[in-house]
C-alpha cells in the first residue's frame, strides 16, 4: 500500500491510501460477485476511480470447498485515475482455504488476509488439499497482516431470532465480511443499505432484513474489537464533473449497439448463440424487448450469422456475437457477406483458445482469424474495443462503418473487457456519434451493384420496395448488374474492387491517439483490451525519465491513415499482446518498423508492472 | 429490373414473375417444371413482385431465385432457412419462400431445417428431391435408396436413407406436402395451399434429374402408372386409389394396409369405401399422417397431396406479439434513459 502523510488525521488511526486493491473470494456459493460489486458500487458512490474484474471458475457448480469452486472478484479503488483493476492484493478476503489456496499467492506481503475461520475445519482444508490447518502454519501465514474472524458464528448468533432456516442464515455470511470491509476503509453503509433493499426487498423483504442486520452485525465486530488498530482511507479521485455508472465490457457493447439503433432509427435484430463469455450480451438485448430489439437465439453458431445476414438483407441493423469458436463456425457467412456486400457486426468476446481452449479467461489470439480467417479475397474492417465503457462508442463506430461502407464488419473485444468494469462519464446523447442510414428507392438506373464513386459501397435497398426486385449471393457478380459472372477480368476487378472499398476506409476513422511525446526511443503499441495495463505502465515510465509512449489501435484492419509517421517517430516498438505476436506480425505486413513482440498467453490480462519491467528491461 | 407494372388480382401472366436471366438447368430438368408451376401460381395468386423473397442454398434447384422477377438471395450451403429467417423475423409482411434440395436441406442443412420446422417460422420451404447430387455431377444423397450405385458408391450406396416427409412430421411441421415435378395442376394447389398456410409450409417435389437420376420416379409417377402407385391425399375423404378408383387403405394391426374394393380378401370380407380410412390433414395427432408417410414405395401407393395442415401461431407473429405486449405495458424508452439508467452518481 502505498501510504501517503495522515495528514493530521482527527483520531491519528486513519491511514490515507492512494489505492487499494482487495480481492474478495469464496466458493461459488458464497456470493462473493455480489458482495465485491456492492463494495465497488459503494466505492464509486464515495468518489473514487475504480476498476473491477471477476474470475469464475469454469466448472457451473463445482463440489463446494474445493478449488475449482473458487470464485472471486477484485476491484482496485484509487484517488488517482486509474485503468485496470491492479495486480497484487493489498486485501484478500479468503471465505474458505480454497480461496486462501488459490489467492494468496497474489497478496502483497504485509497485506491484510481476513479469514472466515468459520470454514477452516479439517475436512475444509483437507478438500483445498492442505495438510495441516494453513492458518497454523506460520511458513504460509506470516508474511501476511492475518485477522481470522468466524463469519459463520457471527451471522448466526444475528440471525438466531430470524425464522430463516440454517441454509438461507449462512447465505448471508458475505454481508458480515462486507460489513467488515466497509468498516475496514470508513464507508458509510447506507448506500449498500439501499442497494439491499432494492434488490431483494421486494421479492424477499426477510431476506433483505437479515442480509443488513448481517451488515451491520459485521462493521459493528469490527468496529468494537478493533479488528484492526487502524482503517484506511482513499479519497475522493479528480474525476471530470458528470454523472457517472458503473459498467462492465458486455454491457457496454450492448447498450452501444442498441444506441446505434436509436442514433438511426433502424431496427435492431441480432442472432445469436449461447457461448462464453459473450452470452450476457445475448440476455442483455433480449431484455430490451420494450426497445423493439429482435432477438433470436439460434440453432446453432451458422444459424445466428445466417439469420444475420438476411436481417441486413431485409434493411436491419444486424448483430451476431459470439467467441472465437463461434467466429470459426461463422466464416463461410462472413464470407457471403463480403461477396454480398451487406452491412452487418459480428462481435467477437475472444477467450482462451484454441478450440474450447479456456472458456472463461481472456485472451486476444484470434486477431489472426478476424482478418485472414477466410477462403478467397475476403477483406473486412475489424475494430478493437480498448477498455469496457470503449465497447460502447466500437459498437456505435461498427455499424457505422458497416452500413456506409455495405460490409460485414468484426468488432473485438475479449473475456477482460467483457467482464470487466469501470466508471463511465455518461456522454450528452447531442455529443454521441451521428451517422444516417441511406436506403434507396429510387429505380431510375438503379443496379445492385452500382457503386458510389466515394465509399464504393453498393446501395441497399429494403425489400418490399416497388421496382426493385434484384437477386444477390455468393457467387462472383458482374459490377454494376449484379448478375452471376465467371469473366475472369471482371473476377480481378471484383476482387480489387472490393479490397479498395474496406481499404478506404482508412480515410474515415480517427488516427489512434498517441500518450506522450511524438518521439522518443520506445513507442508501447497495443490493440484491445490491453490499452489500460500498457497506459499505466508507460505513465510511471515517463516519470523514471524513459522517452516511451503509448499508441493504441481500436482500428486494426485497415489501419488509420498516419500510423506509419507515428511509428517512425520511434527508434523501436514494442508490442505487448496476449498472443504470440499476432499484431506484431500483421504490422510487418503493414509498416516496417523495428518491432519487439511481448507475449503472453496466460488467460490472464497483462499487469502494469509487468509492461514496465519490459519496458526498463528493453531501454536499459 | 425496372418494370413496375400493376399486379391486378388474376390478370396475371406467369411471364410477370419472369427475370432477364437465361434459365440454366439441363434440357429436361424436372426444376423447370417447378418454376413454371411457381410462377403460375404466384400470377393466379395476384402477388406483388416487390413483396416476395426467394431464398435458396446451394445446389442446382439453387439457382432458382436468378429465374424469379422478385427479390431473391441465393445463399451457401445447407443454410437458407437460417437466411430466411432473418428476413422473415425482420419483415414478417414479406412473403419469403426458400428453394432448396435434398442435399441442401436434409445433408448440409438439417440442423436449420428442422428448427426452423419446429419454430414454426412463416417460410415456404419447397425441397426439390432428385435424390442425387447433381450439381457436384452425381453422388448419392441422403434419399438415395440403399445401394444406389453413383460415382462415390460404385459398390453401390450403403447408406440408409431417410423419408423427408417423416423427418418434417417427426419434427411438429404444421404443413407437409408431397408433389410431383411433372403434375403442373397438382404442384400449383399444393403452392396455393402452403401459401395460405401460417407458419412454415413444408413441401416435397420428385423432381427428375434426368442427367445424373434420370427416371429415379418413372416407377410410381409415369402416367402409365401413376393412378395405382400414387395415393392423392383429399381433405376428409377416405383413402382411394387407382385407375379405377378401386383400391384403398384400411387400418388395421397398427398400420395403413392396402385392400381392393368390392372385392372378398382371403377372409371372405368384401371391402366397401366406408371401411376405409378418412384423412384429415388439419388432425392435431400426427400418427396417421406419419403412417402415411411409411408407406413402402415398392408395393404400396405413394401419398401426395396435403398430409398435414394444422393452426399454430407462426414463430414471427409470436415474437412480435411478446414485442408489442411488452411495449404497450412499457412503452420505448428513449436512448438517454437507456444510458443514464442503473445507479449513477455525480461527480462535481
Ligand atoms: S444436373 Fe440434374 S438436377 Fe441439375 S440441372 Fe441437370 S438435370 Fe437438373
Amino acid at each position: 500500500m502505498t501510504t501517503v502523510t495522515p495528514d493530521g488525521s482527527p483520531t491519528g488511526k486513519v491511514e490515507i491510501l492512494e489505492e487499494a486493491v482487495i480481492r474478495f473470494a469464496g466458493d461459488s456459493g458464497d456470493g462473493m460477485q455480489l458482495t465485491g460489486n456492492q463494495f465497488s458500487d459503494s466505492a464509486a458512490l464515495f468518489g473514487n476511480d475504480l476498476a473491477t474484474f471477476p474470475d469464475f471458475p469454469a466448472e457451473i457448480r463445482a463440489p463446494i470447498g474445493t478449488l475449482a469452486g473458487v470464485s472471486a472478484f477484485q476491484v482496485r479503488i484509487s484517488s488517482n485515475d486509474i485503468h485496470t483493476p491492479g495486480h497484487l492484493l493489498d486485501v484478500l478476503v479468503a471465505m474458505n482455504p480454497a480461496a486462501l489456496k488459490v489467492h494468496l499467492p497474489d497478496l502483497k506481503h504485509g497485506g491484510i488476509l481476513l479469514v472466515n475461520t468459520g470454514n477452516f475445519g479439517k475436512r475444509d482444508w483437507e478438500k483445498a488439499g492442505y495438510t495441516s490447518n494453513p492458518l497454523e502454519d506460520e511458513t504460509i501465514v506470516e508474511p501476511y497482516h492475518l485477522v481470522q474472524v468466524d463469519l459463520n458464528h457471527l451471522t448466526k448468533e444475528t440471525l438466531k431470532d430470524t425464522n430463516l432456516d440454517n441454509k438461507a442464515i449462512m447465505r448471508c455470511k458475505n454481508f458480515a465480511a462486507l460489513g467488515i470491509l466497509l468498516w475496514m476503509f470508513n464507508r458509510d453503509l447506507e448506500p449498500t443499505i439501499r442497494a439491499i433493499k432494492e434488490r431483494f426487498g421486494k421479492k424477499a423483504p426477510e431476506i433483505a432484513d437479515a442480509n443488513v442486520a448481517v451488515l451491520v452485525a459485521g462493521r459493528n465486530y469490527a468496529e468494537t474489537v478493533e479488528l484492526l488498530d487502524h482503517t484506511f482511507q482513499v479519497d475522493q479521485a479528480e474525476l471530470e464533473p458528470g454523472i457517472y455508472r458503473n459498467i462492465m465490457g458486455n454491457q457496454a457493447t450492448g447498450l452501444g449497439l442498441l444506441a446505434a439503433s436509436k442514433l438511426t432509427g433502424v431496427q435492431l435484430f441480432l442472432g445469436s448463440y449461447p457461448i462464453t463469455p459473450a452470452s450476457d450480451i445475448l440476455h442483455q438485448l433480449s431484455s430490451y424487448k420494450q426497445d423493439g430489439v429482435i432477438t433470436f437465439q439460434a440453432e446453432d453458431e451458422i444459424a445466428a450469422i445466417c439469420s444475420t445476414v438476411g436481417a441486413a438483407y431485409a434493411g436491419m441493423l444486424a448483430v451476431t456475437t459470439t467467441s472465437g469458436p463461434g467466429v470459426a463456425l461463422k466464416t463461410e457467412a462472413l464470407g457471403l457477406g463480403v461477396m454480398a456486400e451487406l452491412p452487418f457486426v459480428v462481435v467477437n468476446v475472444q477467450r482462451g483458445g484454441p478450440s474450447t481452449g479456456l472458456p472463461t479467461k481472456t485472451e486476444q489470439a484470434d486477431l489472426y482469424q478476424a482478418i485472414w480467417g477466410r477462403n478467397g479475397e475476403c477483406p473486412l474492417p475489424v475494430l478493437a474495443a480498448a477498455s469496457p465503457v470503449d465497447c460502447f462508442y466500437m459498437a456505435i463506430e461498427a455499424f457505422r462503418i458497416a452500413t456506409k461502407y455495405m460490409t460485414p464488419v468484426l468488432l473485438l473485444t475479449d473475456g477482460y473487457l467483457a467482464n470487466g468494469s469501470e466508471p463511465w462519464k455518461l456522454p450528452k446523447i447531442e455529443d454521441l456519434p451521428k451517422f444516417e442510414v441511406h436506403f434507396e428507392t429510387n429505380p431510375e438506373g438503379f443496379q445492385p451493384y452500382k457503386r458510389d464513386p466515394e465509399t464504393l459501397a453498393r446501395p441497399w435497398v429494403r425489400p418490399g420496395t416497388k421496382g426493385m426486385q434484384h437477386r444477390i449471393g455468393g457467387l462472383e457478380k458482374e459490377d454494376g448488374s449484379g448478375n452471376v459472372s465467371y469473366d475472369s477480368e471482371n473476377h480481378f476487378h471484383m476482387v480489387k474492387t472490393r479490397q479498395a472499398k474496406v481499404m478506404g476506409i482508412a480515410k474515415d476513422i480517427p488516427a489512434p491517439e498517441l500518450h506522450g511525446d511524438s518521439e522518443g526511443d520506445l513507442l508501447v503499441l497495443g490493440w484491445g483490451s490491453t490499452y489500460g495495463s500498457i497506459y499505466g505502465a508507460v505513465d510511471k515510465a515517463r516519470k523514471e525519465g524513459f522517452k516511451v509512449s503509448q499508441l493504441h489501435l481500436r482500428h486494426v484492419f485497415p489501419l488509420p491513415e498516419g500510423v506509419d509517421k507515428i511509428l517512425a517517430g520511434f527508434k523501436r516498438i514494442l508490442v505487448p499482446e496476449m498472443n504470440m505476436g499476432q499484431l506484431t506480425n500483421y504490422m510487418k505486413t503493414q509498416i516496417s518498423a523495428d518491432y519487439i513482440s511481448y507475449p503472453k498467453v496466460t488467460g490472464k490480462p497483462f499487469y502494469n508492472d509487468e509492461v514496465l519491467r519490459k519496458i526498463r528491461e528493453v531501454l536499459a | 429490373m425496372t418494370a413496375t407494372q400493376d399486379s391486378p388480382k388474376g390478370k396475371l401472366k406467369k411471364t410477370f414473375f419472369k427475370s432477364d436471366q437465361e434459365v440454366r438447368w439441363c434440357p429436361g430438368c424436372g426444376d423447370y417444371g417447378i418454376l413454371n408451376a411457381v410462377q403460375s401460381t404466384f400470377a393466379e395468386l395476384g402477388l406483388e413482385r416487390e413483396n416476395i423473397v426467394i431464398v435458396s442454398g446451394i445446389g442446382c434447384s439453387s439457382r432458382f431465385p436468378y429465374y424469379m422477377e422478385t427479390y431473391g438471395f441465393h445463399s451457401i450451403h445447407g443454410r437458407a432457412p437460417a437466411v430466411a429467417t432473418g428476413v422473415k423475423l425482420s419483415r414478417p409482411e414479406l412473403e419469403v419462400w426458400v428453394i432448396t434440395g435434398d442435399g441442401d436441406a436434409l445433408s448440409i442443412g438439417g440442423n436449420h431445417l428442422i428448427h426452423t420446422l419446429r419454430r414454426n417460422v412463416g417460410l415456404k420451404i419447397i425441397l426439390f428431391n432428385n435424390r442425387i447430387y447433381g450439381l457436384t455431377k452425381g453422388q448419392f444423397s441422403p434419399t438415395s435408396e440403399i445401394g444406389k450405385v453413383t460415382k462415390s458408391s460404385p459398390y453401390g450406396s450403403v447408406d440408409m436413407p431417410f423419408n423427408p416427409l417423416s423427418l418434417a412430421l417427426g419434427v411438429g411441421a404444421t404443413f407437409v406436402a408431397r408433389t410431383i415435378d411433372v403434375m403442373g395442376k397438382h404442384m400449383r394447389e399444393v403452392l396455393k395451399a402452403a401459401h395460405e398456410h401460417e407458419g412454415t409450409a413444408f413441401i416435397e417435389v420428385f423432381q427428375d434429374c434426368n442427367i445424373f437420376n434420370h427416371g429415379a420416379f418413372d416407377p410410381i409417377v409415369k402416367k402409365e402408372v401413376r393412378d395405382d402407385r400414387l395415393v392423392d391425399l383429399r381433405p376428409n375423404q377416405p383413402l382411394v386409389f387407382g385407375q379405377d378408383h378401386d383400391k384403398g387403405l384400411i387400418w388395421d394391426c397398427n398400420q395403413l394396409r392396402v385392400v381392393k374394393l368390392g372385392e372378398a380378401d382371403e377372409t371372405g370380407k368384401v371391402w366397401k369405401e366406408e371401411d376405409l380410412v378418412v384423412f384429415d390433414p388439419s388432425n392435431p395427432n400426427p400418427s396417421l399422417a406419419f403412417a402415411l408417410s411409411h408407406l413402402r414405395e415398392v408395393d404400396e401407393p405413394t401419398p401426395i397431396g396435403v398430409l398435414r395442415s394444422i393452426k399454430q401461431a407462426s414463430y414471427e407473429k409470436m415474437v412480435h406479439g411478446q414485442i408489442q405486449g411488452i411495449q404497450d405495458k412499457k412503452g420505448e424508452r428513449s436512448l438517454e434513459d437507456l444510458i443514464y439508467a442503473g445507479k449513477t452518481w455525480e461527480v462535481k
